[in-house]
């Protein structure tokens, strides 16, 4: 079968692209070996965030997130969009003072946000520890549910004409297509390579590592949290080193539970929960919310981040596979940048006006470590 | 974090618990029994720790008395970290368990399957309205129709009109020739033979019916008529409260949760009642449905095998044979017919914690989809309900167990019960 563009994965990157691309009347076909929006697009928290402590990062969040707040009412029910805003919480002096950074940062960007002192924090946020110096209030920030809003664009795309395939595994890539697990082979002059983490399977030289990252839900009835919650040195933890790290990440859901994280590690590969990382996930989220300890653990899981060397994810085409383009490596921000990954290769894909500058994800950036290889 | 450090490890204490755990006491090991009751028993014991009116009941819970065995209730299993390592959750606070070897005894739970009216107010499972009856739940001068498939639906009808209740119908989906060719082979059980008198007895007069079932149960705010199939037959009957239950399914999410080899829905064990996983053990109805026979004998010999000591089974062996004879005979003649797969309709409620309908989980082509897209099986029972529904309706598979086991406390979690930081020294 001949495509304009085949899209492996459907995860929330491969499911926006497919929405975008059908909409734009493309023949599209979504390929997703096991169920549309799982792996890490289930696994994780579904923070709609704004981050800037990059700049190439706060673009595409910040034009990402806009993106969403327009597809907000046409989102069902079930994807449970909710605009919690994010609060950024600043232990001491010193976090306060980054957190003023921030709002000029923000603010140069067009993103609004309010700095709250240590008595306006205990009144927006009452659950939080005594003694906290204040924070940083992003009200356009949102929550939403991804595994259904992955498959609500992927229904869309569906409906514009794309021809969406669950349970159907790609092989290999081949010149102008790619070759399924039956044998079978579709056709197409783009093939767009979005499926997270398992992307150096297809192509063994793109730079993606698996970071792994643990959340904990509660039983419904948990204590009143508003926004979700952050710590300012979140930052540290998401861009820091190879070690583990841990920050106090909480996100009420629309079910009255509260949905704890953040934990990162390189070094293992087993889906597995650690019981000494989800204790130390635990021990963060109490040291700012005491009451934490009298509520109930509905489940905890595991999923892999998409982590590319600089933390920036891969747009754009693959230098080393004419055809072959990448919208991967995302590693904690698929979700939130799903719309805008869309929107910046649909528009490289067919030469349109770029809704911003494409250089810095572009994966031409590790080219030259991948010169000869596939 | 409280800890507690014994040899073997008994997780359960019905009978194959209690028999695993005093049949290592007494082979010369260590144990520590553990259940999630304020009193042991397990649900066919319920409320015989204070006045044991069954003999075998009497005999196993005395000897439980007079043993060494150490015990601790009102504790659920959460998570086991690491091998040797288990750690429980009460209304008392964690609680964590070092041992050397582990005796799963994790009983069964009812199979209740969805069908238009079963989430009215008044609608029971079978064994569910024994058990609160049993602890006081006011059944007297109540009409009760008991429905569904095994000889449970008779146990329960028993004590529900010992308790006063009038029994107006059992209705059992296994048609007559299987309940006749089950009866012949209960023939070779003297014992089991005897309780079914017993049960005839005390159901004198009540009307028993085979080759019937539930087809949907109507009402306001609670259940007032049920209307029952046989065939192309339906009747309708007027009731203050349907008891209703499919059979039992062996308890598996701790064996699963140590990846322990499955068979036929059941722990896969050898002649020593142990897995497939070293040091790990099983007894009773997690190894398949055979009734409290068999779950004694079964204790008793992973008790002593656990102990290292399996030849002083002996005895047991032969019971064991005996009740494995009966499991067999209960699997072959209670089947559950195709029909039950078609009661519910597109807006019965499937799972009830997360109201998911039956026609949306239809659309569905598994359980990962169904838990992502519907939220089924995600909610407080973490698909315990909906997990065996599902798989008899559509074939899906359960999803794998992860701790937490059931929901537990959030100082469950704190580094102090986490394996790799030992506890501090009270010094």
């Amino acid at each position: 079968m001949n495509f304009d563009a085949i899209v492996i994965g459907g995860g929330i990157v491969g499911c926006a692209i497919a929405d975008r691309l059908a909409r734009e009347r493309r023949a599209v076909c979504l390929l997703e070996r096991d169920v549309l929006g799982g792996a890490a697009t289930a696994a994780s928290m579904g923070h709609l965030v704004v981050l800037d402590d990059d700049p190439a990062e706060l673009a595409l969040s910040a034009y990402s997130c806009a993106r969403w707040r327009e597809l907000a009412p046409q989102l069902p029910a079930a994807a449970e969009y909710r605009a919690t805003g994010t609060l950024w919480i600043a232990r001491d002096a010193a976090e306060m003072a980054e957190a003023a950074h921030k709002q000029r940062r923000l603010a140069a960007a067009g993103i609004a946000s309010e700095l709250v002192d240590e008595a306006q924090l205990k009144l927006c946020e009452p659950a939080l520890a005594p003694g906290l110096a204040g924070g940083l209030r992003v009200p356009a920030d949102a929550v939403v549910y991804p595994p259904v809003a992955a498959a609500f664009l992927a229904r869309r795309a569906a409906a514009a004409g794309a021809d969406v395939r669950a349970g159907v595994n790609v092989r290999t890539l081949v010149d102008g297509g790619v070759i399924l697990a039956d044998g079978s082979e579709l056709r197409a002059p783009r093939v767009i390579v979005a499926n997270g983490c398992a992307a150096p399977e297809l192509l063994c030289s793109v730079p993606v590592r698996k970071r792994k990252g643990h959340l904990l839900i509660t039983t419904r009835l948990a204590p009143t949290v508003n926004h979700q919650l952050v710590e300012l040195g979140y930052i540290q933890s998401a861009h820091g080193g190879d070690g583990e790290s841990v920050a106090f990440n909480v996100q009420p859901r629309p079910s009255g539970q509260l949905l704890l994280g953040s934990t990162r590690q390189f070094d293992d590969l087993s889906c597995e929960v650690t019981p000494r990382l989800l204790a130390r996930l635990v021990e963060r989220a109490q040291a700012f919310l005491p009451g934490l300890g009298s509520l109930t653990a509905l489940r905890a899981w595991t999923g892999f981040r998409p982590t590319t060397p600089d933390h920036r994810p891969l747009i754009g085409p693959w230098p080393a596979r004419p055809g072959v383009w990448l919208a991967c490596g995302h590693e904690g921000l698929g979700v939130t940048t799903a719309l805008g990954t869309a929107d910046l290769l649909a528009a490289q894909l067919f030469d349109q006006p770029l809704p911003f500058d494409a250089a810095p994800y572009a994966p031409a950036r590790f080219a030259a470590q991948v010169s000869h290889a596939a | 974090m409280r800890e507690l450090r014994t040899e073997i490890l008994v997780v359960g204490a019905g009978p194959a618990g209690i028999a695993a755990a005093v049949s290592a006491e007494r082979a010369g090991a260590r144990a520590l029994l553990v259940d999630m009751q304020a009193e042991p028993g397990g649900q066919i014991w319920r409320g015989q720790w204070n006045k044991a009116t069954d003999p075998a009941a009497r005999q196993w819970l005395g000897a439980l008395r007079a043993s060494p065995v150490e015990t601790r209730y009102g504790l659920r299993l959460i998570d086991l970290p690491a091998p040797g390592l288990a750690v429980f959750d009460g209304d008392s606070g964690p609680l964590r368990v070092r041992c050397e070897r582990l005796v799963i005894a994790g009983g069964a739970r009812e199979r209740l399957l969805p069908f238009p009216g079963w989430t009215l107010p008044g609608v029971f499972g079978a064994g569910g309205l024994q058990v609160l009856a049993k602890n006081g739940w006011p059944v007297a001068g109540q009409r009760i129709v008991i429905a569904g498939s095994g000889p449970l639906l008779l146990a329960a009808a028993a004590t529900l009109r010992g308790l006063g209740a009038k029994i107006v119908r059992i209705a059992e989906q296994t048609g007559w020739r299987d309940l006749a060719g089950f009866g012949a082979g209960l023939l070779r059980h003297p014992r089991k033979l005897a309780q079914a008198a017993g049960l005839a007895r005390r159901l004198a007069g009540v009307r028993y019916r085979g080759n019937t079932w539930v087809a949907h149960a109507d009402g306001d705010d609670r259940v007032r008529s049920v209307t029952l199939a046989s065939g192309s037959h339906r009747e309708q009957i007027h009731c203050d409260a349907l008891a209703v239950g499919f059979g039992l399914l062996p308890n598996t999410d701790i064996a699963r949760a140590l990846g322990c080899e499955l068979r036929d829905g059941a722990v896969w064990v050898d002649g020593h009642q142990h897995t497939s996983v070293a040091g790990v053990y099983c007894a009773g109805e997690g190894t398949g449905i055979g009734g409290v026979d068999q779950a004694l004998a079964q204790g008793e010999i992973a008790g002593c095998a656990a102990a290292g000591r399996a030849e002083l089974a002996g005895a047991a062996l032969a019971r064991r044979r005996q009740s494995d004879r009966f499991a067999a005979n209960l699997r072959r003649h209670f089947v559950l017919r195709d029909e039950l797969r078609r009661l519910a309709e597109p807006d019965t409620v499937l799972c009830r914690c997360e109201n998911v309908r039956y026609g949306a989980a239809a659309t569905c082509t598994g359980t990962r989809e169904a838990r992502l897209q519907l939220r089924l099986g995600m909610g407080h029972c973490q698909g315990r309900i909906c997990g065996a529904a599902t798989e008899f309706l559509f074939g899906w598979n359960a999803a794998t167990p992860r701790p937490p086991l059931a929901p537990a406390s959030l100082a469950c979690f704190t580094a102090t019960s986490s394996s790799e930081n030992p506890p501090q020294d009270p010094t």
